[in-house]
């Protein structure tokens, strides 16, 4: 299996990169030495390149090879589009996301047609844009546009492909078998470096001698038969393209089971068994669901839902997708970003006591838990409602309140402990603690524990205002 | 294979060696580097939310321009052949087996057993193994009226605090394969329903279907306990499955009791843990002092999609790959709470037009909640809404079936007209 096996990214320690530098401490990179340097690097948090001299000095330039080779992902990290409004596909390290982390989370590219009305064209272009949605502090977009010809008609392709680029920043797929059509889009937006969809066994040289002569990632499409796509990678490997990305085959119904297995068998090659043919970023298209034309569309839609989220869990790289819905985008973009968060982090805030508004000596206290998503949610919903209170965040290492209730990690003694730290009992004059409504279980020990009376608060934080509306000063 | 894979050992052990003294003279040589530099951020908790593109490698800088026509040398005439070989791994470890429910003849009185289990190979490594027994889904019945979101209580609006009825309609119209009767009124907080009701309860649904049963808790350890108890009695030989099992109930002293219940009348039960690995293992290892590896379930914890399902995931394929590793107290099969998806704000919450309609981005965040934990290795779900319930059925029955891809319909979805 493969020529060669190179050490995978969690054997390599910071002594191998460190053997490589030049270990004179010069502290150009920002770190104190070599050795700090090494240990970033290992841990992918800084470049390489930020070692000035390794880049720039004659003397280093074989060490300089050799760590870019060490440090080369599994698959291989392909840009689409230029400058600022590029997007990194691939790049990933390793098979598990526990085993490091996964970078590059995968783009949605939403599909367009040649044949689209203008307003219809533009409409969903804007849409593309627009779709946004805020989700813990973040914001969540979709990423790429992908034109389609369906006309096969070199003239309507290549003013739709204008027509686009001149709409949107965001990078573009172009999608047509046909080498005319291909060549006629990119002889007018080459510059902006979209991918090129896609090579297959009829046109793989006209498809090799454009992606070289205007410098754009190509991508080979295998449709089904991982033998074809192989052969296919290394002809063109050997044809002097270098950025290539896969497409497999995204089969939705009948032969899920071929497309799932295809994604899982190739990145094994490609992370465990050293398969350099198969060392490229993947394509999932979950729009072939839309094949079916005899379907209704709420139902397609629905498949096309979750097809791309079996393709995200199972190593797509890259989208490319019709619905514009946002019930079917939302779990997606949300999925993704799930995935693509890294293990090695925990997802927490700071515990301890956060003053909203203006609160005085009358002031509601509540709590929660300090793990992210928890904490901004309930964070949201008070300075939405603009109430004036103090929430204290109780250090539950980054575990949501139903978890950290079942897992006792949140207790009566931590919610204690988390008071006296807090200082709250110098801030207000009253002794009442609004509780999540999902640590319910927990008040009559709180009570005992802390002496405050405990009030159980909504089971979501939604509830927050109606309840405080309702139950706040308290009655007793 | 074995071969070149000892060869490569022997190598790396080689190269510790060889590096062993280097290492200690480095870090003489370097007096002032201390550990810290090299142990990184394992102590930070710092707010770290990643961003949505983390631009963390600049591997390559995006070209800025125009890259001029290039000039190659020889480039190949036509497709050179090179041949796939996946890579195929054998495993030390394999999944236990688990059955749920009991015929008349091996004791109880289902109509249907569901088998879950025994694969030696990650989920869906068809080319390594078809799994024997595919994944099974269970759908979530209470025992008494629940506040639920629209989209699901519109389709059990006629059966709600009725669980034999719920029961009957879960399995002959959403297709369940087993029933989970969540015996919530018996917390002590909420109804604090006896033992003795709730067992008369489980009966009821008994006779109402004839597929396997899970008896769900309501999460008060010592109450569970005294249910548990005695719905294994009434329910002798049936092979139900106790939901769940906990530490706590072990911090308590009745861990055993219940234990003891399970195997003295022939049931199943369900060991849940809060996402940690090490505390799954402890509580795997409590219950082999009273019941056999075939009758233990785990519960790893389901977080909802958006509510930090990438913690449930991981774990998941952790402990799968570690059971198949050769860790024994982990060889277990998993079950999947996937109704928790309905945690999720984004499952219920009004949101805008835009994200409309709720009826089907509720059930969709159910579907995908299941789906990414099917993918990461769970065997079984409890899952609440029928389309939810229907699609995982079909994506399983889909991802089982293998060699049945048609290329030749895929060939032309560039050019679809939609």
């Amino acid at each position: 299996m493969g020529e060669e096996t190179r050490k995978g990214v969690r054997e390599l320690s910071p002594l191998d990169i460190y053997m490589l530098l030049p270990k004179t401490n010069c502290g150009k990179c920002g770190e104190k030495n070599c050795m700090a340097f090494a240990a970033k690097v290992v841990n992918r948090e800084i470049p390489i390149e930020l070692c000035t001299p390794l880049v720039e000095e004659e003397q280093y330039k074989s060490e300089y090879a050799k760590l870019k080779e060490i440090l080369a992902p599994a698959v291989k990290e392909i840009v689409i589009g230029v400058g600022e409004n590029s997007i990194k596909v691939g790049g990933k390290l390793v098979m598990y996301r526990h085993e490091f982390t996964y970078y590059n989370p995968t783009p949605i590219a939403i599909d367009v047609t040649d044949e689209m009305p203008e307003s219809e064209l533009m409409e969903r272009v804007k849409r593309v844009e627009g779709f946004t949605y805020n989700y813990i502090g973040r914001t969540l977009k979709l990423d790429m546009i992908a034109i389609r010809s369906t006309s096969n008609d070199p003239s309507k392709f290549r003013s739709t492909v204008e027509k686009v680029a001149g709409a949107t920043r965001l990078p573009l797929i172009l999608c047509t078998f046909n080498p005319d059509v291909m060549k006629s889009a990119l002889e007018v937006i080459y510059n902006r470096r979209p991918l090129i969809y896609a090579a297959n066994r009829n046109n793989w040289r006209q498809m090799a001698e454009l992606a070289l002569m205007y410098n754009c990632p190509l991508a080979v499409f295998g449709q089904g038969d991982l033998n074809l796509l192989s052969s296919l990678v290394k002809t063109l490997l050997e044809y002097g393209v270098e950025d290539l990305l896969l497409d497999p085959g995204t089969f939705p119904n009948d032969g899920l089971s071929e497309t799932i297995t295809n994604f899982t068998m190739i990145r094994r090659n490609a992370c465990k068994g050293g398969d350099r043919l198969m060392g490229f970023p993947l394509i999932g298209v979950p729009m072939t669901v839309w094949l079916k034309k005899d379907a209704p569309k709420e139902v397609l839609q629905w498949k096309e839902a979750y097809l791309a989220a079996i393709l995200i869990a199972r190593y797509a790289d890259l989208l490319i997708m019709h619905s514009l819905e946002g019930w079917v985008l939302l779990p997606n973009v949300i999925l993704r970003f799930n995935i693509y968060t890294d293990p090695r982090k925990p997802v927490s805030v700071e515990p301890g006591l956060r003053i909203f508004g203006s609160p005085d000596e009358n002031s509601p206290v509540m709590f929660t838990t300090n793990y992210a998503l928890t904490y901004f949610t309930v964070e949201s919903d008070i300075k939405s409602a603009n109430i004036d209170c103090y929430l204290i965040v109780v250090d539950t290492g980054g575990i949501s309140v139903e978890s950290s209730v079942a897992g006792r990690i949140l207790t009566a003694q931590t919610v204690a402990d988390a008071i006296k730290k807090s200082g709250i009992e110098e801030k207000v004059k009253h002794r009442y603690l609004i509780i999540p409504g999902l640590a319910a279980r927990l008040s009559g020990e709180i009570e005992e524990l802390t002496g405050w009376r405990v009030l159980v608060g909504p089971r979501d934080s939604s509830g927050i205002p109606a309840f405080l509306k309702e139950r706040w000063p308290p009655k007793e | 294979m074995g071969a070149e894979k000892e060869k490569k050992q022997g190598e790396e052990g080689g190269a510790v060696i060889r590096l062993g003294p280097k290492i200690l003279e480095l870090l003489s040589k370097l007096g002032e580097v201390e550990l810290e530099d090299v142990e990184i951020e394992a102590e930070e908790l710092e707010i770290w939310v990643p961003t949505v593109i983390p631009q963390v490698i600049p591997a390559q800088p995006a070209p800025a321009a125009v890259a001029p026509p290039k000039v190659l040398p020889e480039k190949p005439a036509e497709i050179l052949a090179a041949e796939f070989k996946p890579l195929t791994q054998t495993y030390l470890g394999r999944i236990v087996e688990v059955k749920i429910g009991a015929t008349r003849a091996e004791g109880g009185s289902r109509g249907k057993v569901v088998k879950i289990g025994g694969e030696a190979a990650p989920s869906f490594y068809l080319w390594e193994e078809v799994p024997p027994n595919p994944p099974a889904i269970s759908a979530d019945v209470f025992d008494m009226e629940v506040s639920l979101p629209r989209a699901l209580r519109m389709h059990v609006q006629d059966v709600i605090g009725d669980p034999a009825a719920w029961a009957k309609l879960a399995v002959d119209k959403f297709g369940a394969d087993m029933v989970t009767v969540h015996l919530v009124s018996t917390d002590p907080l909420i109804k604090n329903t006896p033992p003795s009701e709730a067992a008369k309860t489980i009966e009821k649904v008994l006779q109402a279907v004839d597929v396997p049963i899970i008896v769900g808790g309501c999460g008060d350890p010592k109450k569970d306990a005294e249910v548990f108890k005695r719905v294994a009695e009434v329910t002798h030989g049936e092979r139900v499955m106790l939901s769940s099992l906990t530490l706590d109930m072990a911090e308590a002293g009745i861990l055993g009791d219940v234990a003891k219940a399970a195997k003295e009348h022939g049931h199943v039960v369900l060991a849940f843990t809060a996402m940690d690995l090490n505390r799954a293992k402890e509580l795997n290892r409590r219950l082999y002092e009273y019941l056999p590896r075939d009758s233990i379930v785990m519960d790893l914890t389901t977080a909802a999609l958006g509510y930090g399902i990438e913690y449930s995931f991981t774990i998941h394929e952790r402990a799968r790959l570690a059971a198949l590793g050769g860790d024994v107290e982990l060889q277990h099969p998993t079950s999947s709470g996937s109704t928790n998806a309905w945690a999720a704000r984004e499952a219920w919450m009004r949101l805008g037009p835009e994200w409309e309609p709720r009826e089907l981005r509720g059930p969709i965040w159910e579907t995908i909640t299941a789906l990414t934990l099917l993918l990461a290795g769970v065997d079984m779900f409890m899952m609440m809404h029928p389309a939810a319930i229907h699609t995982v059925k079909e994506v399983v029955k889909n991802l089982l079936n293998r060699g049945r891809a048609k290329p030749e319909e895929i060939a032309d979805w560039v050019t679809v007209k939609i």
